[in-house]
């Protein structure tokens, strides 16, 4: 499978990337170059082989439901671009 | 007394409890060492009050007979920690000027433990890269160069700051971490030493994300002893981490031993690569005698989808990196660039903030998550992993460490692989351990024809780092790597 121009328009949206038509155009052939590489996995015989998501084996731990931290608004606020009386301040987004 | 940069950090340690030097002294030659080493690139920012902080209550601990295990060691930290008060920014645009408001676990953990700090180790933006060429701060630049050549070479990547700076003697150690090969393949095109634990062992709160379940912190230092102290100050339970391994620390110094009688040392046959260069097979079966020569056995084994590691790698890394990488958005840290609504500020912030390969992988990343092709792609590279992990599974039931070359060639010159996926090649051999969430640990094993530094790899099994140390330490006995770079930064 090979993506087009227009696929990866709309990937770049998905991923929230602004992108010109020149970088679209670079991005194409390497995508393609990617996607074809990693295509030779369709060759391994993966029937009724469970997908692996936790690497080592291990339970899931659950903690009491207790409030373990809070009480650090500033701390969170301190590294925002912008902020106002104690938000995260973004563009307006309602007219 | 032989050069405090040229000690390492057991002889540090040693000599400081002794009373031959104080922490103070050792911190003032790192500081001199690293103001002197620019050209290297290797730091993005440097604390040498902080270092100087460390060392004076190390001191003091000292003269109150109570020094902590890194007492008097200032180490150098990898951008991709957040680090209390210092910036930490993943080699980012994005994150310039991130300054978090709490310190990591692993680098509390090393604090705890006495140690200070020298400054932050320039990488590859986001961990993504082999050559530290994908930096913000532009490339790290390699204390080695081929015999009668001034080219630049690449430290490797991505924690090619850390490795540098441990090669060079601007830091004795330093803190790395491994997602596909991120501290072993620097550590190899070095010749420095450098251990990625279980996954688990190390926490990963506070290390900026890349992809969560590969993601691994570990030491990069020059001996194999180095490492374990180092490991065991940064690993532990950790409860905000949710793959935290809740279990003890071992003693891994304590119980170094290159004694290896009774061990089985796998060679995997599919390792074996035509277009890798013979110096390297050379090697590598040099390492095989070496282990013998330390009383183990060798065996034959067989890791049948090792092939298809490096291309499951590259769903599973990206597809991750894509999803941990959304939060850079504008809002709560880092660069904001002002667009005309808020998706346009979010889409020309990130425009902006990431560099060309974060930017790659985030669109394979998002390509392989998207609907129509999840199944296909990600759940296909998911079932892979599982074989190659059950690939090792069966491998350690006829032995007990594995041997292979660490990475297919030495350093190269920066900017000469242009290619993504010639890059991406690269990892071919620590990648496997990678998906497996392995101990492996690269080790120095001598020089190519142009003078630079060739590693071996070894790989235990879950939770065996021990073995892989003392297996390395076995190498690093019969090998007797002692060769520098000569001095031209």
């Amino acid at each position: 499978m090979s993506v087009t121009n227009e696929q990866v328009r709309h990937i770049a949206r998905l991923a929230r990337i602004a992108m010109s038509d020149e970088e679209l155009d670079r991005l194409v052939p390497e995508l393609n170059a990617i996607i074809g590489w990693v295509e030779q996995l369709g060759e391994v015989d993966t029937d009724g082989v469970e997908p692996l998501t936790a690497v080592i084996d291990q339970k899931l731990r659950l903690r009491d439901d207790v409030v373990t931290d809070g009480n650090c608004r500033d701390d969170v606020l301190a590294n925002a671009p912008e902020a106002h009386h104690g938000f995260f301040a973004v563009p307006k987004v309602i007219e | 007394m032989s050069e405090i940069t040229g000690l390492t950090i057991a002889e540090l340690r040693d000599g400081f409890r002794g009373g031959e030097f104080s922490a103070r002294e050792i911190a003032e030659d790192y500081n001199a060492a690293v103001e002197a080493a620019q050209l290297l690139n290797a730091y993005t920012l440097t604390t040498p009050d902080e270092a100087l902080a460390a060392a004076d209550i190390a001191d003091q601990a000292r003269l109150g007979g109570n020094p902590l295990p890194l007492s008097g060691i200032p180490l150098g930290i990898k951008d991709l920690f957040a680090t209390l008060g210092f910036d930490s920014t993943a080699g980012s645009r994005i994150l310039g000027g991130f300054r978090p408001t709490y310190d990591s676990h692993v680098t509390a953990n090393l604090r705890k433990a006495g140690a200070g700090m020298l400054g932050k180790l320039n990488m590859d933006e986001f961990a993504m890269g082999s050559s530290n060429e994908t930096s913000a701060y532009g490339p790290v630049i390699s204390p080695w160069r081929r015999k009668g050549s001034n080219v630049g070479l690449t430290p490797g990547g991505s924690s090619g700051g850390s490795s540098a700076a441990v090669a060079a003697h601007i830091a004795p150690g330093a803190t790395g971490t491994d997602t596909g090969g991120s501290i072993r393949q620097p550590a190899a095109f070095t010749g420095i030493c450098g251990i990625k634990p279980t996954y688990g062992r190390c926490s990963r709160w506070g290390i900026v994300a890349f992809a969560s379940s590969l993601d691994q912190a570990g030491p990069m230092a020059r001996s194999v002893r180095d490492c374990a102290i180092l490991l065991e100050a940064m690993a532990g339970f950790d409860p905000r981490d949710s793959t935290s391994l809740d279990l003890p620390v071992p003693q891994w110094e304590a119980n170094l031993s290159s004694d290896l009688k009774g061990k089985r040392v796998g060679i995997p046959r599919e390792y074996r690569i035509d277009s890798v260069p013979a110096e390297i097979n050379a090697l590598w079966d040099q390492g095989i005698e070496w282990l013998k020569d330390a009383g183990a056995t060798p065996v034959e084994i067989s890791l049948p989808h090792t092939k298809y590691a490096l291309p499951t790698y590259y769903i599973i890394a990206p597809a991750e990196a894509s999803s941990n990488l959304a939060r850079y958005d504008g809002v709560r840290y880092g660069l904001r660039v002002d667009g005309e609504s808020l998706d346009g500020m979010y889409s020309a912030t990130r425009a902006e903030g990431f560099g060309a390969e974060v930017k790659r992988r985030i669109m394979i990343g998002t390509y392989v998550l998207s609907a129509g092709f999840y199944d296909a792609y990600f759940t296909k590279a998911q079932k892979v992993r599982a074989l190659i992990k059950q690939d090792f599974r069966k491998a350690f039931e006829s032995c007990d460490v594995i041997l292979t070359p660490t990475a297919p060639s030495a350093a190269f010159g920066i900017g000469e692989t242009t290619d993504p996926l010639a890059m991406y090649l690269n990892d071919v051999f620590a990648v496997p351990a990678s998906l497996a969430g392995l101990p492996a640990m690269s080790v120095p094993g001598g020089l190519d024809g142009l003078g630079l530094p060739l590693g071996l790899h070894l790989i235990g099994n879950e939770l065996d780092e021990q073995t892989v140390l003392n297996a390395g330490l076995a190498i690093e006995e019969r090998a007797g790597f002692t060769a520098r770079p000569e001095r031209w930064w």
